[in-house]
């Protein structure tokens, strides 16, 4: 099924220069999946060494955080619009918390 | 010249200033809206933010996502662009951490204000390689900062 990947600002180098991008998924994570295929160098900016989403990015689908639906295996259907939305973090020099 | 600049008023770097001492000791943070040119990046207004790090505010920051839309909708609103973020280091150096580098996107400008004891100091931009292994730094063209720095 036909659903719209949202590329943030700072990831649309990665894409082609593309404001969004049509995959045919059935869950988020085979979107993402297709969409990281496509473009391979966004996948660094996406996905941490481990495979697994970074912690600083944030996937929507339509205007529900993922996090409080099925996670990356929430289902997608014809007309869902997916966003990848960053979140901003950053802190001192040196300064280790263990986060 | 060569490399990446960032215009910015001696106006907005005085706020990110003032910002930077009215949260000390704790990080400030913020978005930097403006418009991205082929030949350098300008910045036309700020957008201050609450810290949402409550559990390490002296050496951490967090913009949460939805804070990442409210800028987003309000440059928009503006018609211009979210192109980059500014924060804090109090009684720190203006250098990008590597904890920083861990959590940055690539493209955006990262405006980082030292603050010792109070006091504003150095004020640097920063953009993050397209690899991730660390961070250019970005010439500001500013007044404010040819007088104090």
């Amino acid at each position: 099924m036909a659903v719209k990947v949202v590329i943030p600002t700072p990831l649309r180098a990665y894409a082609g220069k593309l404001e969004s991008v049509e995959v045919q998924a059935a869950t988020v994570a085979e979107a993402l999946a297709l969409l990281t295929a496509r473009f391979g160098e966004l996948r660094k900016h996406l996905f941490a060494d481990d495979g697994r989403l970074r912690s600083f990015v944030n996937v929507y689908v339509n205007d529900e955080d993922i996090r409080y639906l099925q996670k990356d295996q929430t289902r997608v259907g014809e007309g869902d619009i997916i966003s990848i939305v960053p979140s901003i973090a950053g802190g001192l020099r040196g300064e280790n918390n263990g986060d | 010249m060569s490399g990446p600049v960032l215009k910015i008023s001696a106006e907005l770097v005085s706020r990110i200033h003032a910002h930077g001492t009215e949260t000390y000791p704790h990080e400030c943070c913020g978005a930097l809206l403006g418009r991205n040119g082929e030949d350098f990046r300008e910045v036309l207004d700020l957008l201050p933010l609450a810290n949402r790090r409550d559990d390490s505010p002296r050496n951490r920051f967090e913009v949460t996502a939805e804070d990442v839309l409210l800028a987003e909708k309000k440059a928009r609103e503006m018609q211009l662009g979210l192109v980059g973020w500014y924060h804090s280091h109090p009684d720190h150096p203006a250098q990008p951490s590597e904890y920083d580098r861990e959590h940055a996107w690539p493209w955006y400008s990262y405006i980082i204000v030292s603050v010792q004891q109070r006091r504003p100091q150095d004020t640097t931009s920063w953009r993050l390689r397209e690899d991730r292994s660390g961070y250019d730094r970005e010439a500001i063209e500013s007044p404010a900062l040819s007088a104090t720095s």
